[in-house]
């Protein structure tokens, strides 16, 4: 998607505020944007509007106040149902359809686009490779799988349709140490492949650290900083800080990565 | 003379009136079908209307079956012949587990299986026919059961206004103070009504999901 007049930004929220009625603010007027190809972690504690952030981009939330342009166009101009499907979407495992096979989950989205049935078996087959899946795979359902390999799919389902941007809910939340470590590393390695622009939420700093080209923190329903990952572990602002300490034991004892 | 010695003296005509009270469920529970799961589903989109379609079908059942019958002899058409009222009497009872199993299915489907499946793009349409109401067959089989059983017995009252079906055994087994002849429409009703529900048991636990 190059039809964008627009600079670098992929996703670009202007004084965006969302509230529900009649209760508080989840998101206070939120500048940000999202530059083409990078992968923006957002950061912060249960609660800060994360998730809401991440919503508002796919319209599954309208902003109550502001605006929001993905590809230079506002997301009330946008078709949602369009708009959405140029958007991957990968939360935590329960959104894997329970009652289809992998196959028929990760090939959802050419499907509802009629793409013809060969080339969307040849795509599946493609991308179970990619996120690192057998393909006799194909065939089992959900239930049957690890929670690993349900996430894996979860992350080829996203990249059915090649879409330029991928939404990422605390993709990795419940899984074991072990199995999310490989699955970040498989993230990167991916990442550098296919240049996505990338948006994922987290509350863990080591996950947002290793993963994010820049960490935007969030307190509370509003934007603290949006930082790179080297700025975030040094600097001095009090919230950032304050984050940085909580993790620090953990950190120290190997996290802090080569920031190269 | 015991009732089995009855029956089997009477055979064709316990065939018949079995037919006869099969049909009678079989149809009606067929139109509350057609009528209930669009009902469930409309109410699940539109709130607003949740509460004036649940009130009515629970309105309906609260109605004693003879007396619902009497209700509906004089409209037209319907009123004509009695097998017809029996089955829209039938129908009428049928529906509301129809309509509650409907909705409560749909609405007991993981949200965020409904969401993943939103964020992804899929339309309304999309979403209900491939993702909710597959996800909530199971209980809307569960409400066909409970219909289909609660139909074998009310159809026997149909009997009273000449719809037919093993309710004749009974009421003239009543008439004769005859229990051979009463249990004689009594045992292949309770039989039908076992039948429907280990059947459609079974169908209920094949259609669940996961």
């Amino acid at each position: 998607m190059n039809t964008s007049p627009h600079h670098g930004a992929a996703i670009e929220f202007r004084n965006v505020s969302f509230h529900v009625d009649g209760s508080r603010e989840l998101l206070q007027a939120l500048n940000l944007e999202v530059r083409r190809g990078e992968t923006l972690v957002l950061l912060g504690r249960s609660g800060s509007g994360k998730t809401t952030t991440l919503k508002l981009i796919n319209h599954l939330v309208a902003p109550t106040s502001g605006q929001l342009f993905v590809d230079g166009k506002s997301t009330d101009e946008w078709d949602v149902i369009r708009l959405r499907r140029m958007i991957g979407y990968v939360i935590q495992e329960v959104g894997l359809f329970p009652h289809f096979t992998v196959a028929r989950n990760i090939g959802l989205v050419p499907q509802i686009e009629e793409w013809p049935a060969d080339r969307i078996r040849q795509r599946v087959q493609e991308l179970l490779q990619l996120v690192g899946l057998d393909g006799q795979l194909a065939s089992r359902y959900p239930r049957q799988l690890s929670g690993g390999q349900r996430q894996r799919v979860g992350v080829a389902r996203a990249l059915a349709a090649d879409p330029p941007i991928l939404l990422m809910d605390e993709p990795f939340g419940a899984l074991d140490p072990i199995t999310r470590a490989e699955l970040q590393r498989e993230f990167l390695t991916l990442q550098k492949r296919l240049q996505k622009t990338v948006v994922f939420v987290t509350h863990d700093l080591r996950e947002a650290l290793l993963l994010g080209t820049r960490i935007a923190l969030m307190e509370a329903g509003r934007l603290v900083t949006v930082l790179t990952p080297e700025e975030f572990f040094h600097s001095t602002e009090p919230l950032v800080a304050a984050y940085v300490d909580a993790f620090g034991t953990e950190l120290n004892g190997g996290g802090k990565r080569g920031l190269s | 003379m015991n009732v089995w010695q009855f029956m089997l003296q009477n055979h064709a005509e316990v065939a018949e009136l079995t037919l006869e009270h099969l049909w009678l469920v079989g149809v009606s529970t067929l139109l509350a079908v057609l009528v209930g799961i669009p009902l469930g589903i409309l109410i699940t989109r539109w709130p607003a209307l949740n509460k004036p379609i649940l009130g009515s079908a629970n309105i309906i059942q609260t109605i004693p079956s003879l007396a619902l019958f009497g209700f509906l002899l004089p409209a037209p058409w319907i009123g004509e012949r009695a097998d017809r009222l029996a089955i829209l009497a039938l129908t009428l009872y049928a529906l509301l587990p129809l309509i509650r199993n409907t909705y409560t299915g749909i609405k007991g489907v993981d949200p965020a299986v409904v969401e993943a499946g939103r964020g992804m793009g899929m339309t309304d349409r999309q979403l209900l026919f491939q993702v909710e109401l597959p996800l909530a067959l199971g209980v809307i089989i569960a409400g066909v059961r409970v219909a289909a059983v609660i139909s074998v017995g009310l159809a026997t009252i149909a009997a009273a206004i000449g719809a037919g079906g093993l309710g004749e055994y009974i009421f003239r087994g009543l008439a004769m103070v005859n229990n051979q002849v009463i249990l004689a429409g009594a045992i292949p009703a309770a039989l039908l009504a076992i039948l429907a529900d280990i059947s459609l048991g079974w169908l209920e636990k094949r259609l669940s999901p996961g």
